[in-house]
């Protein structure tokens, strides 16, 4: 199993769309095959098309709102004392989240492919937010799918989505968690594949999907690389780049640039969600273990038992809750390209307590495990690496999980 | 080919009627129940689909998924299905069986073993919800070598093209999806629309038996009569859901369902 150069990443696959010739692929029903190969055509004509990638460029600036700035924080570096820690703070992206470079690309596709209905899942309620918004902005109807657990412990962005006129289907079955939401989306699309276009929220799901939503979100690395030559006149020689790791889209966006560098040079660090210190469950499966498994369309290394029945996960933070993750991750964690680890709960609100102590920013429960390994591994580290994390989410909607949280203390 | 599955097609057919098909899940809501459940339709059915559960079911609507986390809460494992599987055919040696499921069941179980695993329990044929054509050839091969019927799976969003390449690769069974749907969705076409759908389709090779699936109930089986083989999923599994809610003998209940179905097609 290799990486190739000079090739992105969504194209390292193989003619059936496996990724190392074992992830991904598309597990799909016999219905979605026609509406997977139509969608899989349009996509490949229009990221070629100069007049497509103007209207991306276009919406991207002056709606999504690109570049989002890189900074450094001062304050937390001089407190860990060792390596210089700056952040790329996508969560100034409109709508507060990386999810919104993937919602507005579907948004454009399913017009380009003259469908006027648009459906996506979400955890977090980012990916929901966003399509609900982008939907509006380009005037197509909006479902979006999501746990009923969720919805209840990510409210403020579950009034974002109905503002903006979007229908929320609460999913009651099995965890009522992303997984649920993810597999009835699907379910609504099998049965509505002839007027309506799908978005799936992450670099995960069948293989057109993965590739959709990484060749989106690589706007963030292809900023990043620009501010870093205008920051440091050059790529830094000691460079390590920590995201976190639900199905992995915002980590793929920040890193798409930098995959080809030497890993010695740049280091690809993803973080997952470890759960609560308390509980054996957790979303990690490329850090803690797991088999390669099929779910929702893809092969990936999934948090799954002997049987192949697909385990109950636990994080504090919504986004990261899921038992699969992108088939790129699982190539980059078996080239070794990138090192994936975990942060509790527990640590990731240190983070989260941390950060906004000593800086002016707002990391939602997501960014705040891949902060809780920076801060980890900073003070080890000479006063000449540069570690960057990415703040792909804004902590407005943890506001009741935080009051809750940090008040029992 | 001489297979149960074609020999139950060609009772049918004889008696001027469509197969009757049931699917049930296995180990819904307990072991013993199923297999009771399973003995007791197959003197109705001509084929018998037996569901192994899966959590995370992308293609099956409420009714499917409520039979499948019942039979996964009550600690149904992939061996018990087979056992299940294996004492039908101690009894019912002659009617076909077919496994039925998602794919990650087979792949964490292994391919090969699975398929072993069939043949040692005589089951008669195999459907993977979630492993299209022609991704599935690999294992349709191997099941074919056993013995064992790969049933292919077409909707109406196939194309012309694969339902050819398809139709030529199948076994002795075809699947047709009658609409835009999950399992036990309501039937939002018109019947007249599916038979003229399936009478194209059956037009590129009549030797093979074909049937007709998703959204058949009670009012609507009638109707798709002209069909080699009809199945009933759903409707079944609310069965067994309703009565487990009433308190009621599941068993009975579900008998005078697919009883009464039979009727329905004579």
């Amino acid at each position: 199993m290799k990486l190739k150069r000079g090739i992105p990443l969504i194209d390292q696959h193989d003619q059936h769309g496996f990724w190392g010739g074992k992830f991904g692929g598309s597990f799909i029903p016999e219905t979605l095959k026609k509406p997977i190969e139509d969608l899989t055509n349009e996509f490949k004509k229009l990221r070629k098309e100069k007049k497509f990638l103007k209207k991306r460029d276009y919406y991207f600036k002056n709606y999504i709102g690109a570049p989002t700035s890189l900074i450094r924080l001062d304050n937390l570096t001089k407190q860990l004392g060792g390596a210089q820690i700056w952040a790329k703070v996508v969560s100034e992206a409109n709508g507060g989240a990386h999810k919104i470079y993937n919602a507005t690309v579907h948004a454009l596709i399913c017009k380009e492919m003259g469908k006027k209905y648009i459906v996506g899942d979400t955890g977090a309620g980012y990916a929901g937010k966003m399509l609900s918004m982008a939907a509006k902005k380009f005037g197509l109807k909006c479902k979006i799918f999501m746990g009923a657990k969720d919805i209840k412990r990510q409210k403020p962005n579950c009034d974002a989505m109905r503002k903006n006129g979007a229908e929320i289907i609460p999913v009651y079955s099995g965890s009522q968690t992303l997984v649920d939401a993810v597999s009835e989306c699907m379910r609504y699309w099998v049965s509505n594949c002839d007027n309506t276009h799908m978005c799936v929220g992450s670099t995960v799901g069948p293989n057109i999907f993965v590739k959709i939503c990484g060749w989106s979100t690589a706007q963030i690395s292809r900023e990043l690389k620009l501010q870093l030559k205008l920051e440091f006149n050059k790529i830094p020689n000691k460079l390590k780049l920590i995201n976190c790791v639900g199905g992995g889209s915002s980590a793929y966006g920040f890193w798409s640039e930098f995959i080809d560098y030497d890993k010695k040079r740049i280091e690809l660090i993803g973080v997952e969600a470890g759960g609560s210190k308390k509980s054996k469950l957790h979303a990690a499966p490329l850090s803690r273990k797991t088999k390669i498994g099929i779910l929702h369309g893809a092969a990936s290394y999934v948090c799954q038992n002997k049987e192949g029945q697909i385990n109950e996960t636990e994080s504090i933070s919504a986004g990261l809750d899921y038992p699969g993750v992108s088939p790129m991750h699982c190539f980059l964690k078996d080239t070794k390209r990138a090192k994936y680890t975990y942060a509790t709960d527990e640590e990731a609100l240190n983070a989260y307590q941390m950060v906004t102590k000593y800086e002016n920013l707002n990391p939602s429960l997501e960014p705040s495990h891949a902060f809780a390994e920076a801060i980890k591994i900073a003070p080890k580290l000479s006063k000449d690496t540069i570690i960057i994390v990415n703040s792909c989410g804004d902590a407005k909607k943890d506001r009741d999980i935080l009051r809750e949280r940090l008040v029992k203390k | 080919m001489n297979s149960l599955i074609n020999q139950a097609f060609k009772k049918a057919k004889n008696e001027k009627r469509p197969a009757l098909l049931t699917y049930t899940v296995a180990g819904d809501n307990t072991k013993k129940k199923s297999l009771e459940i399973l003995k007791l339709i197959s003197n109705y059915a001509d084929i018998c689909e037996l569901g192994f559960p899966h959590n995370t079911p992308i293609a099956d609507g409420g009714q499917i998924q409520t039979s499948a986390y019942r039979a996964i809460k009550n600690g149904v494992k992939i061996n018990d299905v087979f056992s299940i599987a294996k004492d039908f055919k101690k009894i019912k040696k002659n009617k076909p069986i077919i496994l039925m499921g998602y794919y990650n069941m087979i792949f964490q179980y292994n391919e090969n073993k699975f398929i072993e695993k069939c043949k040692k329990s005589k089951v008669d044929g195999l459907i993977v919800v979630d492993l299209p054509y022609p991704e599935n050839k690999v294992l349709a091969t191997k099941c074919k070598r056993k013995g064992i019927n790969f049933i292919q799976l077409v909707s109406p969003t196939t194309s012309n093209d694969r339902l050819s390449k398809i139709i030529r690769d199948s076994h002795d069974m075809i699947y047709y999806i009658s609409m835009l749907s999950t399992t036990g969705g309501k039937l939002k076409v018109a019947p007249k629309k599916i038979l003229e759908r399936y009478d194209s389709i059956k037009s590129l090779d009549k030797s093979k038996n074909i049937v007709i699936g998703f959204g058949i109930t009670e009012k609507t089986i009638k109707s798709l009569k002209k069909a080699d083989g009809l199945v009933v999923g759903s409707l079944i599994c609310k069965e067994i859901t309703t009565s487990l809610k009433k308190r009621q003998n599941a068993v009975t209940n579900v008998i005078n369902v697919v009883k009464n179905l039979k009727n329905k097609i004579k």
